[in-house]
């Protein structure tokens, strides 16, 4: 049996690992999200409102919270179909900053005083759920979709024109990506069984976005090896004391000048498995 | 009432035109958002705020928090920018954050997390303007930044630095044709960029007569919207929105409630972004946008 | 004339001030290679750009395969059987050559083949894939990433990348710019046994030498007007085309 204080940091790391992998799934397209703690944030609120005011099942209120989340992450990518790069990395912060003032305003829901009274899931029902979608993500890696999705993110211009729906696949990213953000949302709300509309801000995006970077932008392993890093380090690193987060950002920057594809790629990945690799 | 409320909202926007300013120059010149100017913005507050504590006059503490920013700002250019300016936007993006989680960090330990104040006095004289009253220290805000955008605009339009900079934000390898140091640009463009968001700290610290380290990120995020809601391409787009968002925002809290100020400023950035992405006063439409 | 497989009505495209094509008309018929000739700037490239839907015509028709595609948005173009490569290569520099074959290919109907691994769930393409890999020479290349190959090798790549889409039309700009002559007469020998299983091919180049002794049509463009038509031969002692040619800047 776990003690609670190591069930408590694995709970953390598969709750991050499903933020990450859905910074990772839209990012898999060239589109930078830094607003995904927004989709997190109506995927927590939506399932808590589910479980607590009608009583729900935790499984159907976060399969509804995701399928709403997606809903809005497909209209979310619409618009942002016409934004690249940085422009589209600042509308997409903008879009967290809104559901997180949303959520502040938003009395029913409690407002800046949160919102608490959810039903408490287990570590091993938030790994059902953060491996089963890990898993998902990692055989869809094998796919024709993702090979598209690919294309796209290397040259736009170029996948269109070997007639790949460029369109279909930068917002099905956002929908899916939102979708997994959003149960990431729920699983978050149910553990923690309180939340705030500070959960949901610009720093909670910066943690998905770090955990896919440092972790390996390129891979969905990435996602894990990041979302362990981003939990675990500041444990390790408490004999630094009030050092801790500064050491951090050294660390972020260290990595990104000496290997900036983050720690994991394929080529690693086919070493450590023992496949023929690229030449 | 409402022209009480203005001269508040045009205090507010001056400082957000300093650090919209800021994070301008970054993204014209390289197209790179620079995440610690927030932290810059922060330091400079702080780093003012230690001098008048030890009893230095205004300016001198306004010139201290400007030159440490300022410094700052090229440690940033040499370490985040520098070695990563070939790869794709967002990693030196990243680089920056790493920057500011780290300012965050240092300046939490040396002056601690909770507010700083300073003593009053010096903040409350008011005078009276009319049917208003107007603080001091508000006329020097303003005062401040216009004097301090006036001098950035001089330096662009009218001094071969100046030129420099335009040149490499029009096409850097044309202009290292020409013989411009495109890295001697770039250290300038982060030098003034850090300059712009610690005097904008020094002011809000004296404004608000106190200081947190957590200002950094919130007022950091709002100038990007400023920035985006004026215009990235041009950099005069900051001097419009500034005090038009100050003002929104301040309004806002007053006859809407401070929680959804939030809501009204990047409502505002996103409904830019989707009717104009060029920004209020920005250029051509094809100018925005690259590669992530 | 079910025999013409593209036929441009009268085409043109004007930008702004500026006449880029002016009522141009040409024909590809079924199985033949047809090049398209001229000096620099004849608009050649905006005539691929027309045909492909990356433009749209300012005046007249486009019609492939018996639709008039004029309007259609370019990947509808692409799905109905056009494939065409760029004067500057583009490839996705990421992926490897073989998920390049992959990626292209046209979609077999349901959407769960293409979220299942592709090894398994969609053995045709693999089979497709495989096919190219040893029509193009590509078999040693295979797990190499794009943009760490030669720029032959990338060339050849983006042609074969082309191919897998099973077009009925392959439309080439400058095949050839950048190879030595063993590479271009590899080429040559390659598209003339890809002629033979069934292609049509619409080619621009410049060099004479490949052009003369591989189309059996050629047009001939000069400031986005047709000047001259007809077999190499005829091209070749055509007055018109000599002056047009020495008359501008050297080509190449």
């Amino acid at each position: 049996m776990m003690s609670t204080y190591y069930a408590g940091l694995f709970a953390d790391v598969g709750i991050l690992l499903l933020g990450a992998l859905s910074v990772y799934i839209i990012l898999a397209t060239g589109q930078l999200s830094l607003g995904n703690a927004g989709f997190m944030g109506i995927g927590a609120y939506l399932a808590s409102y589910l479980t607590v005011e009608l009583h729900w099942p935790v499984t159907a209120a976060l399969l509804v919270s995701a399928v709403a989340a997606a809903a809005i992450g497909i209209v979310v990518g619409f618009p942002a179909l016409r934004l690249k790069g940085i422009y589209l990395a600042m509308a997409t912060l903008g879009f967290g900053e809104m559901v997180r003032s949303f959520f502040l305003v938003f009395e029913p829901m409690g407002g800046s005083g949160g919102y608490r009274g959810m039903p408490h899931i287990t570590l091993g029902y938030i790994w059902l759920w953060a491996g089963g979608i890990l898993l998902l993500v990692l055989v869809l890696e094998r796919s024709r979709l993702w090979l598209e999705m690919r294309a796209v993110h290397d040259d736009e211009t170029a996948a269109g024109l070997v007639g790949l729906n460029t369109t279909a696949v930068k917002i099905g990213a956002f929908g899916f990506g939102a979708a997994v953000a959003a149960i990431c949302g729920g699983l978050f709300a149910h553990h923690y069984v309180y939340i705030e509309p500070s959960n949901f801000g610009f720093e909670r995006s910066i943690d998905f976005v770090l955990a896919v970077i440092l972790g390996g932008s390129t891979v969905g392993a990435g996602a894990v090896i990041g979302a362990l890093l981003l939990v675990l380090l500041p444990e390790w690193l408490r004999f630094l004391v009030d050092w801790r987060l500064a050491a951090f950002g050294g660390l972020l920057i260290l990595v990104l000048l000496t290997r900036r594809q983050g720690i994991l790629d394929r080529t690693l990945i086919a070493r450590l498995t023992f496949q023929r690799r690229p030449a | 009432m409402l022209l009480q409320q203005l001269v508040n909202g045009l205090t507010l926007g001056a400082v957000y035109t300093l650090i919209a300013l800021s994070f301008s120059l970054v993204m014209g010149i390289l197209s790179i958002l620079n995440l610690a100017i927030g932290e810059l913005f922060m330091l400079g507050g702080y780093l003012g705020f230690a001098l008048i504590a030890a009893h230095l006059p205004l300016p001198i503490a306004l010139v201290g928090g400007m030159l440490g920013a300022a410094v700052m700002g090229i440690v940033i250019e040499k370490v985040a920018y520098q070695p990563l300016r070939d790869a794709p936007l967002i990693t030196p993006m990243l680089s920056t954050l790493g920057f500011s989680i780290i300012l965050q960090n240092v300046v939490t330990n040396v002056w601690g997390s909770d507010p700083l104040q300073l003593p009053s006095e010096l903040f409350d004289t008011r005078i009276p303007l009319g049917p208003i009253n107007v603080g001091v220290m508000q006329l020097v805000v303003i005062g401040v930044a216009v004097v301090l955008v006036a001098a950035v605009a001089f330096l662009i339009q009218k001094t071969s630095a100046g030129r420099a900079l335009r040149a490499v934000a029009e096409n850097r390898d044309v202009a290292r044709l020409l013989g411009v140091s495109a890295g001697r640009v770039t250290m300038l463009a982060f030098a003034i960029s850090g300059a712009l968001a610690g005097a904008a700290g020094v002011l809000i610290s004296l404004h608000y007569a106190a200081i947190t380290p957590y200002i950094g990120v919130d007022t950091g995020l709002k100038a990007i919207a400023v920035m985006i809601i004026g215009g990235t391409t041009r950099v005069w787009g900051a001097l419009l929105a500034g005090p038009l968002i100050g003002i929104a925002e301040v309004l806002t809290i007053a006859y809407g409630g401070s929680q959804a100020r939030d809501l009204v400023v990047y409502g505002l950035m996103i409904l830019i972004l989707l009717l104009r992405p060029q920004g209020l006063l920005g250029g051509s439409r094809s100018d925005v946008g690259q590669r992530v | 004339m079910s025999d013409v497989l593209l036929k441009l009505d009268t085409v043109s495209k004007v930008f702004g001030g500026i006449r880029a094509l002016s009522d141009v008309s040409l024909a590809v018929p079924q199985n033949r290679i047809v090049g398209v000739i001229g000096p620099n700037g004849a608009g050649k490239t905006t005539l691929f750009n027309v045909i492909t839907g990356a433009y749209r015509a300012s005046d007249g028709d486009v019609v492939f395969d018996g639709k008039t595609v004029t309007q259609w948005p370019s990947h509808r173009i692409v799905r109905a059987g056009v494939a065409r490569t760029f004067q500057n290569i583009r490839l996705f520099g990421g992926m490897t050559v073989w998920e390049h074959l992959l990626v292209a290919q046209p979609h077999q109907g349901n959407m769960l083949r293409r979220v299942l691994p592709s090894r398994w769930a969609d053995p045709k393409a693999w089979a497709r894939a495989e096919e190219a890999l040893e029509i193009f020479g590509l078999h040693n290349y295979r797990d190499s990433i794009a943009r760490t190959l030669s720029y032959g090798l990338q060339r050849k790549v983006e042609m074969a990348r082309a191919m897998t889409a099973g077009p009925k039309l392959l439309m080439l700009d400058e095949p050839v710019a950048g190879m030595n002559h063993d590479e271009a007469e590899e080429l040559r020998l390659l598209l003339l046994r890809l002629q033979s299983r069934g292609l049509s091919i619409l080619l621009i180049e410049h060099d004479m030498a490949f052009v003369m002794n591989l189309c059996h049509q050629l047009y001939v463009l000069d400031f986005g007007a047709l000047i001259a038509e007809g077999t190499p031969a005829e091209i070749r002692t055509n007055p018109v085309v000599l002056d047009a040619y020495l008359g501008s800047e050297t080509a190449c």
